[in-house]
């Protein structure tokens, strides 16, 4: 009823125009979506791009012990403007490199659990049938026991996909991997409640009495009106990826030890935290921007999806 | 280290004259904390380090090692010897003689059916006891009367000390422990909880993996110690924390095995709550080389076993050029501080034992390119890394998860990365990496890798089984199931025949000679095992906490009948 | 409702068991050791031994059918004995942990206690603080009370418990000595003095937990009010002349709590599965404490035991929140 009326409104009022179109023009109406999206863009241009601006090594350690000495634990400065850390690595380096794979495992595990987790959500609401195979299957998910699941998967896994991708790309593979497959419950057990009681309302009931057909029902009318909770698993889900990534790097199932993450950087210097705060801090709140950023883009476009707020 | 323990003793000195007078349980109340915490007060089941100390306040064995790892008397009279005629001319009988009125917590008597029994329960063939090789190579032990026990061995034992010596070998009440030799003892939760002993204290609660409470034993020798009436010995978090607790905070006593970056623990001790105290051992942090080829292209079985040489570490040349690239007093500096000092040597103690091999302490960048080159290894291609035959100067370097350790790999990394080595780094969850599953790659014996990077010390004094580990028939394969100690797969028939000799040599001096040229022959003549820091042993107690002594051959709480409270 | 309820019940039986089936073979064939704490110095032959006397020699299905024995057969007729004095169960039969060498379920009883009193409390605080700001953060979206929740909440979320608990310490321990920085499990409530005590030190971990969940729930409890209270049914309900409160409270709440009642639901069993790094920071050495160190030790018939006592509670919690979907929303039917 209410997608009618507002096509309806829509094409008799205004030149017909791309949904996108629309959904862009409405995002721009949220402050924060917008503040959101900037914020985001400038740590994918600082993670992606600055690397290539600032050219230190996030790895290399001054190879002279006298140097070394000099350069470990030092406050910022114009040839280090984030401080150095306990082997004289350059922290703006390590920031910038760390950014890039926690950027890019917390946003692929997301997508992942996401759309695994919509996707067993509202088939097994929707379809009945299915619910009795997949609600059970999703239990077993969570129960699985976290670790010796993570260490069994890496034992079977790394050496074939290393050889098959290349050491690095075969563990990004790998850990994107281990997190989504073990983060989509919470949202398919979500997304399932929603989709049971969307699918008593009037709107799918009158779609289905004009015979829509069971795919488009999913996609026009349940669909759109899951999008927030997802959104927020959305939100949730980077941070949890960015945080189980660290913690799977510490146990040695993930990246080699000196490759530098946001997460690893923050557990490897809490023992620090009294002699040099900057090293907790940084990592800290680079990670909390880019959680709190994404939150706001995931404000700004679940109105800017929601028909009804749309077309007011 | 040095001045501060000499002033430590002096303070000890002071402080024991009012303690002398003390009686016992004056001082109230102690708070210990481990970082890992015990899961069960029998030693015999688990030689875990946690257990094994917690237990030694509770349990006794028949002797003991002091801080300088000279034997002394706990339940005996005297330490038999060669001199005194407890150890017979043929060097196949050692004889005991307990105390005489010693008594268990529960106020019966020590007799000498307990040590008997002890050996028996620790031999039983179904009991998987844990301290088993301690009793190795022994064929009887009998009482030969109340207070007499005679220990039987079946061939010359030019070491005796085993056997009931140590914090892991401790007497157990037969009385409390008679129905649990053998497949029962798991069922004896009661007696492997709160075992019944002759040490200062005695257990009131035992929380596995958590908290033992623990009260003075009132049957103890000494009527006037412990001088604690109490202690809560807590379990558990990690190593900084025990610190905080201690030296920040004040809440504990004494913490235990502090492995925290000299910065952070001179952070933590300038709280002025309390005191870091550190002692030598035998620990050594040390690299070690594959002998074999761990090349995933080789059939499964194959990887890593003697019948493919390693292509590139075989060479010893290349194996010096990796050593003499490392800064040794640098890796101290960054991750041990006054716990570490560099070193070339497996064997760093005892003093005796230990050869005068310092050749490894500069290092030699330089050096390390002429000796590379020398080996046929150059730059061909000018990326910076060195190639023969095609194939790349690359290794994989693997190791445990530990904060120093990934601070290790990184700096050696980088010094091998200046002669023209590349490396790939790995770290592995310790409970995999020293787990024996055959059905993972990653553990130390399958040594999946090029070289890899750990610490392992010896029992004791006596660095015999320790330097018999890398004996030719000790390497690891699938045909024993990778249970062997020998992880480099090194082999060589002469280092076999003077291990051999070891074995029958009595005398002291002589065993320390053969001793340290086995350590040279796996050190700097063959550059097979690189050591790298010998590890000393971080522990801080309060300020209050008077009579503590750090013994690094023992239990480290191998006195804590002498702990008072200073006022 | 009621047959459905009996149905899921029933086909929860057969599930648990293939559940308990998975979990056996995951640790089964995950690498590890249940020696790997002891020291190098431990000689490989003694090292054979050992694991012999945990029963490792025997093959895997034959300790699976022992597991599933003792789980189903020995632990409730004990349990049984414990509580009518009887002598049903047989001692020897019982599950027993590996690193203990006593009955795992004994210490699972005696960890019970303080793992409610953090980790239980931790989430009752934090789901009656979520929910109210939940509720005010959307019905007044984009104010200043909406936009500090949304700040606080992510930071929260975002930033790992190991971090917010050391800062605390060092904070509160340390610098103001206000609480203690390591839990004692060996504290009984008795008197005023000891229930303060215990009061203090359950403040911090109880505050990072609860930051933590409220963070998780607050944020769904707004999506879902959002959603709602841009329903036509508001509309209406407003129209008909209802007041502010009662359509906030009574409509828009009620249909508001679906999301939520699955996220708590969720949330219960982990209370019982404990907080592994909250534990581990502030050494309250709960279940969850129990747990990773038994998966450390390789302590398999401990990790297998309190995986399935957590399974089972997973299902049995969303079984709940099906039934209450069918209450907060009368037009869900099952059949």
């Amino acid at each position: 009823m209410t997608e009618a009326r507002t096509a309806g409104f829509d094409a008799a009022a205004r030149p017909p125009r791309s949904q996108w179109r629309d959904v862009w023009d409405q995002f721009k109406t949220h402050r924060g979506a917008l503040v959101g999206l900037v914020i985001f863009g400038a740590i994918l241009f600082a993670v992606v791009a600055g690397p290539l601006i600032w050219r230190l090594d996030p790895t290399y350690v001054d190879p002279n012990p006298v140097n070394m000495l000099k350069l470990r634990n030092q406050g910022p400065s114009l040839a280090h403007p984030f401080g150095t850390d306990q082997l004289g690595r350059d922290m703006l380096a390590r920031i910038m490199a760390g950014g890039r794979v926690s950027i890019a495992v917390g946003l692929t595990a997301m997508l992942l659990a996401l759309f695994l987790g919509t996707l067993i959500g509202v088939v097994a609401g929707f379809f009945r049938r299915l619910d009795g195979i997949l609600m059970p299957m999703t239990d077993l998910f969570l129960s699985l026991p976290l670790l010796p699941l993570l260490l069994l998967m890496v034992t079977l896994f790394r050496e074939p996909l290393g050889q098959g991708f290349g050491t690095e790309t075969g563990i990004f593979l790998l850990m994107v991997g281990a997190i989504g497959v073990t983060s989509w419950m919470h949202t398919a057990r979500i997304v399932r409640g929603e989709v049971l009681t969307l699918k008593e309302r009037e709107f799918v009931l009158a779609a289905r009495s004009i015979g829509t057909p069971s795919r488009r029902m999913v996609l026009r009318h349940i669909l759109p009106n899951v999008m927030s909770p997802i959104m927020v698993s959305a939100t949730l889900g980077i941070a949890n990826a960015i945080i189980t990534e660290s913690a799977l790097s510490f146990l040695g199932l993930g990246f080699p030890p000196d490759f530098p993450t946001w997460g690893r950087i923050l557990y490897d210097a809490i023992d620090q935290m009294q002699l040099y705060p900057s090293r907790v801090i940084l990592p800290g709140i680079a990670i909390s921007l880019t959680v709190l950023s994404v939150n706001y883009i995931g404000d700004g476009l679940r109105d800017a999806l929601d028909p009804r707020i749309r077309g007011r | 280290m040095r001045p501060k323990t000499a002033l430590m003793s002096a303070a000890a000195v002071i402080a024991i004259a009012p303690a002398a007078f003390a009686e016992r349980g004056a001082d109230g109340q102690v708070n210990i904390i481990y970082w890992q915490a015990p899961s069960i007060l029998n030693p015999y089941l688990s030689s875990g380090t946690k257990d094994v100390e917690s237990s030694s306040m509770i349990l006794e064995p028949l002797a003991g090692f002091d801080e300088k790892g000279e034997l002394f008397p706990r339940l005996v009279e005297e330490i038999p010897t060669l001199a005194n005629g407890g150890v017979s001319e043929d060097l196949t009988t050692i004889t005991w003689k307990l105390k005489p009125g010693l008594l268990w917590s529960d106020g019966s008597a020590v007799t000498s059916a307990d040590v008997v029994f002890s050996y028996e329960y620790c031999t039983h063939p179904e009991g998987g006891c844990a301290q088993a090789a301690r009793y190795e190579g022994i064929d009887k032990v009998e009482a030969l009367d109340d207070l007499t026990v005679k220990v039987t061995f079946k061939a010359p034992k030019p070491n005796p000390y085993n056997a009931f010596v140590g914090s892991t070998s401790p007497i157990l009440q037969k009385a409390q422990f008679a129905n649990c030799l053998g497949a029962a003892a798991p069922q004896c939760t009661e007696a492997n909880f709160g075992p019944i002993g002759t040490g200062p204290f005695r257990v009131t609660e035992f929380k596995p993996n958590d908290v033992i409470q623990m009260e003075a034993n009132p049957n103890y020798r000494d009527p006037a110690k412990p001088a604690f009436a109490t202690v809560t010995f807590k379990g558990g978090g990690d190593a900084a924390a025990a610190g905080r607790a201690v030296l920040e905070t004040g809440e504990f006593d004494y913490a235990w095995n502090l492995q925290l970056a000299p910065d952070v623990l001179a952070g933590m001790e300038a709280a002025g709550k309390g005191k870091v105290i550190n002692a030598f051992g035998t620990l050594v942090e040390r690299i070690e080389m594959n002998m074999t080829d761990p090349s995933p292209d080789l059939p499964e079985g194959e990887r890593s076993t003697t019948k493919h040489p390693h292509p590139i570490l075989s060479d010893i040349k290349v194996r010096q050029a990796l050593s003499m690239a490392i800064d040794r007093n640098l890796l101290v500096e960054v991750g041990y501080g006054s716990a570490g000092r560099a070193t070339c040597n497996l064997v760093p103690a005892p003093e005796m034992f230990a050869s005068d091999n310092t050749g490894c302490l500069t290092q030699d960048i330089e050096g390390a390119k002429a000796l590379l080159e020398e080996a046929g290894w150059t730059d061909s291609d000018g990326d910076g890394i060195r190639d023969k035959d095609g194939r790349k100067l690359s290794l994989l370097y693997q190791s445990s998860v530990n904060a120093v350790r990934q601070d290790f790999q990184a700096l050696v990394k980088q010094w091998w990365t200046e002669i023209g080595v590349e490396t790939e780094l790995k770290s592995v969850d310790a409970s995999v990496f020293f787990g024996g599953d055959p059905g993972s790659p990653d553990t130390f014996q399958k040594f999946y890798a090029d070289v890899e990077m750990y610490a392992n010390n010896f029992d004791g004094t006596d660095p015999e089984p320790y330097l018999s580990q890398y004996l030719c028939d000790k390497i690891p394969g699938p045909e024993n199931g990778w249970q062997g100690e020998n992880v480099n797969r090194f082999c060589n028939p002469e280092y076999d025949t003077l291990v051999a000799e070891l074995a029958k040599t009595g005398e002291i001096e002589k065993r320390a000679e053969i001793a340290k040229k086995l350590n040279d022959m796996l050190t700097k003549d063959s550059f097979v095992v690189v050591p790298l820091v010998d590890r000393g042993r971080n522990s801080a107690h309060s300020n209050t906490l008077g009579g503590v002594v750090l013994n690094t051959w023992d239990s480290e709480l191998w006195n804590t009948s002498d702990w008072f409270r200073v006022k | 409702m009621l047959t459905y309820t009996i149905r899921r019940l029933l086909i929860a039986i057969p599930t648990l068991l293939f559940i308990s089936l998975v979990i056996f073979l995951i640790l089964e064939m995950a690498p590890g050791d249940p020696l790997a704490d002891q020291p190098l110095t431990v000689p490989p032959e003694v090292r054979e031994k050992m694991r012999a006397a945990l029963g490792l020699d025997q093959p895997a299905w034959v300790r699976y059918l022992l597991w599933l024995r003792q789980f189903f057969w020995t632990e409730p007729l004990h349990l049984l004995d414990s509580l009518f004095g009887t002598a049903m169960a047989d001692p020897g039969g019982r599950i027993v942990s590996w690193q203990f060498r006593a009955p795992a379920m004994d210490v699972i009883w005696q960890r019970l206690p303080q793992t409610l009193w953090v980790v239980g409390l931790a989430y009752v605080i934090g789901v009656l603080i979520a929910v109210p700001i939940g509720i005010v953060s959307a019905y007044r979206q984009y104010s200043w009370f909406d936009n500090l929740g949304t700040f606080v909440s992510m930071v929260g979320f975002s930033v790992p418990t190991f971090f917010t608990g050391v800062v605390l310490i060092i904070v509160f321990a340390v610098k103001l000595h206000w609480f203690p920085s390591i839990y004692d499990t060996t504290l009984k409530v008795s008197d005023w003095q000891s229930f303060t005590r215990q009061v203090q030190q359950m403040v911090m971990p109880v505050a990072v937990l609860a930051l933590f969940n409220a963070s998780q729930i607050s944020r769904f409890m707004r999506a879902s009010m959002l959603d709602n209270l841009q329903q036509d049914y508001v509309r209406t309900a407003r129209a008909k002349g209802m007041t502010e409160k009662v359509v906030v409270l009574r409509h828009v709440l009620r249909n508001s709590l679906i999301p939520v009642v699955t996220v708590i639901a969720l949330g219960i069993p982990t209370i019982f599965g404990g907080a592994i790094i909250t534990e581990q920071v502030f050494k309250v050495n709960g279940l969850g404490q129990l747990l990773i160190t038994a998966i450390y030790a390789n302590d398999l018939p401990m990790v297998q035991t309190l995986t399935f006592i957590f399974a089972a509670l997973t299902v049995l919690f969303n079984l709940i929140a099906d039934v209450l979907y069918g209450v907060l929303d009368p037009r869900i039917r099952y059949d």
